[in-house]
C-alpha cells in the first residue's frame, strides 16, 4: 500500500483521475457478517443433517435415537392435539398452571427473603447461612416428601417448582440491594431519608437489573421442578406424557413434547425479559444476554 | 493554622470576613481505628455567612473525611462542629452536599431528581408542588430543555448542573462541595466553576469546597486551606483578595501567579515532611 499525503500527490492524483475514493470501508471477516438468521438457518440444517446421518447410518437405534422425520411427525401430531382441545391441551394447561403458580410463589418468597437478606444484619449473618443450606441441598431429592405432604395433586408440583426457583431469586434480590453505590447512599443520609425511603426510592430501583437476572435464572428452574416433581408423583401435567411416552419406547414422542415445553419455557423467559425492558427502561444493554 | 497570610497586603478584606461565623469546627480529630490511620489532626475551622472557603490537598489527605464529618455523616473521634449555633449530630437539612459524580438516579427525570430532598423531608405532593422552583433552577443552570429528560440523555457537566439544582432546591445555608467537577474536562470545568460562582453571590450562600486543583481554589474563594496529609492538619490558611466578581482572565494576573505559587509552596513543603 503507498502512502499519499493528500498535500503533494494527493492534489495531483484528484485533477488526474478526477475522483479517488477516500472513503473506506474496514472489512471484518465474512463470516462475522453473515445475517443472524441465515447463520441461525445454517446451524439448524446442520445439525438436523448430522442427526439425519446417524440415523440412516444405522449404528443407534431408532429407540434410543428417532429420525428427524419421525420426530417432525410427532411434532404435527403433537401440535395437532393441543390446538384441536385434545387431551394434551389439558395436560399442557396443568404444568402451566403449576409452572405459574410456582414462579408466583418464588418470586414473592424470593423478594420478601430477599429484602430481609439484603436490608438487615439479621438476614444476612443469621439467615443466610440456613437459605445456603437449603440451597445445597439435592432439590430433587425433595419430590417424594412433597407428594406425601401434599398429595398428587398440582400442590406437590407447584412446591418443588417454587423451591428450585426461589433461591436465585432471594440473591438477585439481596445483591441488588448491596448495588447503590456509596454516594447514593451518603446522598440519601444527608437528605435525611429514613431507612424506608432509602429501601424504596433508592436500594430497590438501583438494585431491579439484579432482581431481573434472578428471575431469570429462576424461571429456568420452576420448569425444571414441575416436570421434575411430575415425573416422580403422577398427576396429569405433560411431565406423567413424557413419562407414559418413554415407558413405551416413544422416543420420538418424547422429543417433540420436550420440544414444546422448551417453547413454554422459553415464553416465560422472553416475558420477564419483556417485564425487564419494560420496568428498567433505564437499562440499556441487552437483557436477552446477561444473566 | 499557624500563620495567616494575606498575599496581597493592604487591600479591603471581603465583606465575609466581618460576617457572623456559621460553621465553627473546635479541634476536630478523626482516627480509622482498623488501620488506626490519624485522618484529623485538631482541625479548627470557621466559615463566615456568606463565604467562600476551599480546602486543598494531595489525595489521602482528609479532605473527605473531614467534609463527612462537617455534614454530619460521621462522627468526629474528638472535638466539636457547630453549624449556625447548634452541635452538628447527624445529618441535617440545612446542609447541601455535592460529589464528584452526579449521581442522579436513572429511573427518575431531570426535575424528578431536581425535587428529591423535598420529597424525601415533605412527601410526594410538596415534590409535585416544587416543580415551579425546580423548572426555575434549571432555567438558571441552562437546562430547561431537559426537565423531562432522563439523567442518561444528559453529559457529564450537563449532570453536575443538575446536581447543583437538586443540591439548591431545599433552600440549604451552607454548601459542602466534595471535588464537584474534577471528573469534566478542563473548559467544561471553568465554565461550572463561574457558573458556581454566580449562583452562590446571588445566594449570598455558604459554601466549602474540596478540591485538588490550585487554580480553581483561588478562582472561587474567599479563603484557603492548604491541607497536610498523616495526620491531615492545616498548615496554611491563605486569603485570597481578589475582586468578585471573579472571571477567567484573572487566571494570567501575576496577583493569581502570586497565590498560586505560593499554596502550591505550602503543598509541596507538605509533601516533603
Ligand atoms: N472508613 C474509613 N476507614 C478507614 N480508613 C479510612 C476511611 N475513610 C477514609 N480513610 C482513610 O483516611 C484517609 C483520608 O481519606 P479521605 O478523607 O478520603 O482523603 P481525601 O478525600 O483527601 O482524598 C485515607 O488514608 C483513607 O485511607
Ligand atoms: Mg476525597
Amino acid at each position: 500500500m503507498t502512502h499519499v499525503s493528500p498535500a503533494d500527490e494527493g492534489v495531483h492524483i484528484a485533477a488526474s483521475s478526477g475522483a479517488v475514493s477516500t472513503v473506506w470501508v474496514e472489512e471484518g471477516s465474512w463470516f462475522d457478517r453473515v445475517p443472524r438468521s441465515v447463520a441461525m438457518a445454517a446451524i439448524f440444517v446442520l445439525g438436523v443433517g448430522l442427526w439425519q446421518l446417524v440415523v440412516v447410518t444405522g449404528i443407534v437405534s431408532p429407540i434410543i435415537l428417532p429420525s428427524p422425520v419421525e420426530t417432525a411427525e410427532q411434532i404435527w401430531f403433537v401440535g395437532h392435539n393441543l390446538l384441536t382441545g385434545g387431551y394434551m391441551l389439558t395436560s399442557l394447561w396443568i404444568t402451566m398452571k403449576e409452572v405459574f403458580y410456582g414462579f408466583v410463589l418464588a418470586i414473592v418468597l424470593g423478594f420478601t427473603l430477599g429484602v430481609i437478606v439484603g436490608e438487615t444484619a439479621f438476614g444476612e449473618r443469621a439467615l443466610m447461612p440456613y437459605l445456603v443450606a437449603f440451597d445445597t441441598m439435592p432439590k430433587v431429592a425433595f419430590a417424594p416428601l412433597f407428594i406425601a405432604w401434599l398429595g398428587f395433586g398440582i400442590e406437590s408440583k407447584v412446591a418443588l417448582a417454587t423451591y428450585i426457583a426461589t433461591f436465585p431469586i432471594i440473591v438477585g434480590t439481596a445483591a441488588g440491594l448491596h448495588a447503590a453505590d456509596e454516594n447514593a447512599r451518603m446522598l440519601f443520609k444527608t437528605l435525611g431519608a429514613s431507612r424506608w425511603q432509602t429501601l424504596v426510592k433508592m436500594k430497590l430501583p438501583t438494585g431491579m437489573p439484579h432482581f431481573f437476572t434472578g428471575l431469570k435464572i429462576g424461571s429456568v428452574g420452576v420448569m425444571a421442578g414441575a416436570i421434575t416433581a411430575e415425573f416422580l408423583g403422577g398427576g396429569k401435567g405433560f411431565g406423567e406424557l413424557i413419562r407414559i411416552a418413554s415407558t413405551n419406547l416413544h422416543t420420538a414422542r418424547v422429543f417433540s413434547l420436550i420440544i414444546y415445553l422448551s417453547l413454554v419455557g422459553m415464553l416465560i423467559f422472553m416475558a420477564v425479559v419483556w417485564a425487564q425492558k419494560r420496568f428498567v427502561f433505564w437499562q440499556k444493554s441487552s437483557a436477552v444476554m446477561e444473566h | 493554622m499557624e500563620r495567616r497570610v494575606n498575599a496581597v497586603p493592604h487591600e479591603t478584606e471581603s465583606a465575609a470576613q466581618d460576617a457572623r461565623p456559621i460553621y465553627v469546627l473546635t479541634d476536630v480529630s478523626k482516627v480509622f481505628p482498623k488501620r488506626n490511620v490519624h485522618a484529623l489532626d485538631h482541625i479548627n475551622l470557621t466559615l463566615r455567612e456568606g463565604s467562600f472557603s476551599s480546602v486543598i490537598g494531595a489525595s489521602g489527605c482528609g479532605k473527605s473525611t473531614l467534609l463527612k464529618i462537617m455534614a454530619g455523616l460521621q462522627p468526629p473521634s474528638e472535638g466539636s462542629v457547630m453549624l449556625d449555633g447548634r452541635p452538628v449530630l447527624g445529618t441535617r437539612d440545612d446542609i447541601g452536599m455535592m460529589f464528584q459524580q452526579a449521581t442522579l438516579f436513572p429511573w427518575r427525570t431531570v426535575i424528578e431528581n431536581v425535587v428529591l430532598p423535598i420529597e424525601i423531608r415533605d412527601g410526594k405532593a410538596a415534590a409535585r408542588a416544587a416543580h415551579d422552583q425546580a423548572r426555575e433552577l434549571l432555567g438558571m443552570a441552562g437546562l430547561s430543555k431537559f426537565a423531562g429528560a432522563y439523567p442518561n440523555e444528559l453529559s457529564g457537566g450537563m449532570a453536575q448542573r443538575a446536581a447543583i439544582c437538586r443540591m439548591l432546591v431545599s433552600k440549604p445555608s451552607v454548601l459542602l462541595l466534595d471535588e464537584p467537577f474534577s471528573a469534566l474536562d478542563e473548559l467544561t470545568r471553568d465554565f461550572m466553576n463561574m457558573e458556581l460562582q454566580r449562583i452562590c453571590m446571588e445566594r449570598n450562600a455558604t459554601v466549602f469546597l474540596v478540591t485538588h486543583s490550585i487554580p480553581e481554589a483561588v478562582i472561587l474563594s474567599d479563603v484557603v486551606y492548604v491541607m497536610s496529609p498523616r495526620p491531615g492538619r492545616f498548615v496554611e490558611e491563605v486569603v485570597v483578595n481578589l475582586p468578585r466578581p471573579r472571571t477567567l482572565d484573572m487566571i494570567t494576573t501575576p496577583r493569581f501567579g502570586a497565590l498560586v505559587d505560593r499554596i502550591r509552596g505550602h503543598l509541596e513543603m507538605g509533601v516533603l515532611e
